[in-house]
């Protein structure tokens, strides 16, 4: 019975005009205390966390790099499971998430980036190293442009928004390949060795500011694709009834 | 299964062979991007046996992703690829069968000539054996890959710089171990453990691409 009631909320959820309906309160719902605890986080990690012993404030670039870095790879892991749903039970909202996700996704990526190399510029003495982690964080940016340019491409929104799921689950099967191929061809390499300072266990006064902003940048990472999801829909569906019914309502 | 395998196979080979101009095509753009290459450097010994895995690697991976456009364009063009979406024969088994006559066409051109580029690049001898193996190994992996990306932009006439972008991300692991082998073999270090790994990437690509290759196809035909 759980499972049928389960299945009955799925294919409600399912519903696009009920989804346009609830996303409302979902992106609120997601939205203040998403911007409250990113708020509070990069406030906290900026001004109130102790300076680091070793790497003095130049440390506190962390409170953005590291929540960007995490939703890089959450990004696209979630794109990827959308994918899955999107081939297999041809759920049309999965396959909206995937486009709207996307460039948020990238963004986050090219933040990590930017901001690992500002770091890397004071504490490597250089803006870019082929480091195992940094090549496949970059290959992770060219995944996500992929997908966009693929969208962008196909005219269909259909056919684009599914050619889309499947190029994310083919390429989530690839990044741990890649990135395991990467760290192999560094260690061969044997480049300019940069060891990076073996961190010490984290001072909570810097942990819970990096932890809430982490939090933070997920929720408005949720918040702001949920309503590229909806202008997503409101221009697929441009044609259908509903949405015609709720402009002239609104109008 | 075997039987459609086998005569999807033959057709396209016998297809290919009649257009032998452009194979030859092919391999003429390999030599050219690697002859061409050293004119723009001194030409020094030591440097082109050093960039020589990189740049033969690079040269194959443009020529295949020139080649993999037409991978199911003249099908799809022509309407046989709609015959083999409404036939009962696995799409997955045709799609493998496609990309092997692929291969077998435009991808192993590149093996055969190889020899005698890194010669001309000043890579010693002994080295041939392995660089030969790797190519082996690791240009069908492309081939398989490629006919992912070929087969979701299908649609669409002019693909060839978005195909680029699609492809060379998943193309990472094959050029670091194909690349990874000429340089082991080259520096007189084992090379074995590269060509494992590309052997791995292959088995990987022949069980999980063809699937892969099928849905495309069928997203691109919807």
């Amino acid at each position: 019975m759980a499972k049928s009631a389960f299945m009955r909320w799925f294919h409600r959820f399912g519903s696009l005009p009920y989804f346009y309906g609830v996303s409302v309160p979902i992106a609120r719902a997601l939205a203040v205390p998403g911007v409250l605890l990113a708020a509070w986080g990069v406030y906290a990690g900026l001004v109130l966390a102790p300076a680091d012993y070793q790497q003095g404030d130049a440390f506190r670039i962390i409170y953005i790099h590291v929540p960007s870095a995490w939703l890089s790879m959450f990004g696209y892991t979630s794109m990827a499971v959308a994918g899955v749903v999107a081939l297999v039970w041809r759920l049309k909202l999965a396959e909206i998430y995937i486009v709207a996700a996307a460039p948020i996704g990238a963004s986050f990526t090219f933040l990590a980036l930017a901001t690992g190399s500002i770091w890397g510029k004071p504490m490597w003495g250089t803006w870019w190293v082929w480091d195992a982690r940094l090549t496949s964080e970059l290959i992770l940016l060219f995944l996500y442009l992929g997908v966009i340019a693929l969208h962008n491409a196909i005219e269909s929104p259909r056919t684009a928004a599914r050619a889309c799921a499947l190029l994310s689950v083919v390429g989530v099967i690839n990044v741990p390949i890649i990135h395991y191929s990467v760290e192999w061809w560094n260690t061969l390499h044997q480049g300019p060795t940069i060891t990076r300072f073996d961190r010490p266990a984290m001072d909570l006064d810097m942990l819970w500011p990096l932890l809430s902003a982490a939090l933070g940048f997920t929720l408005i990472f949720g918040w702001l694709t949920l309503w590229g999801m909806r202008v997503q829909l409101l221009w697929r569906e441009r044609r259908s009834r509903w949405v015609g019914r709720m402009l002239e309502n609104s109008r | 299964m075997l039987g459609v395998f086998w005569a999807v196979l033959r057709r396209d080979l016998l297809l290919a062979f009649r257009q032998r101009g452009v194979l030859v095509h092919h391999l003429l753009f390999f030599v050219l991007v690697v002859a061409l290459f050293p004119l723009g450097t001194r030409a020094e010994g030591a440097i082109l046996v050093a960039v020589s895995p990189a740049l033969i690697w690079m040269a194959v991976l443009l020529a295949a992703l020139l080649s993999l456009q037409r991978l199911f364009r003249p099908d799809y063009e022509d309407g046989t690829l709609e015959q083999y979406l409404l036939s009962p024969e696995p799409l997955a088994v045709i799609a493998l069968a496609k990309v092997t006559a692929y291969w077998l066409a435009s991808g192993l051109i590149f093996v055969v000539a190889s020899p005698l580029l890194v010669l001309l690049l000043g890579v010693p001898a002994h080295a041939v054996g392995v660089i030969m193996l790797s190519l082996l190994l690791g240009t069908p992996t492309l081939g398989l890959v490629g006919g992912i990306g070929t087969a979701l932009t299908l649609s669409l006439p002019r693909a060839g710089l978005l195909l680029s972008l699609l492809i060379f991300p998943l193309y990472v692991p094959v050029l670091i171990f194909g690349a990874g082998a000429m340089q082991a073999v080259i520096a007189g270090l084992p090379a074995a453990g590269a060509l494992y790994l590309l052997g791995a990437l292959l088995a990987l690509g022949v069980t999980a691409a063809p699937w892969a290759i099928a849905a495309a196809l069928k997203i691109s035909l919807e």
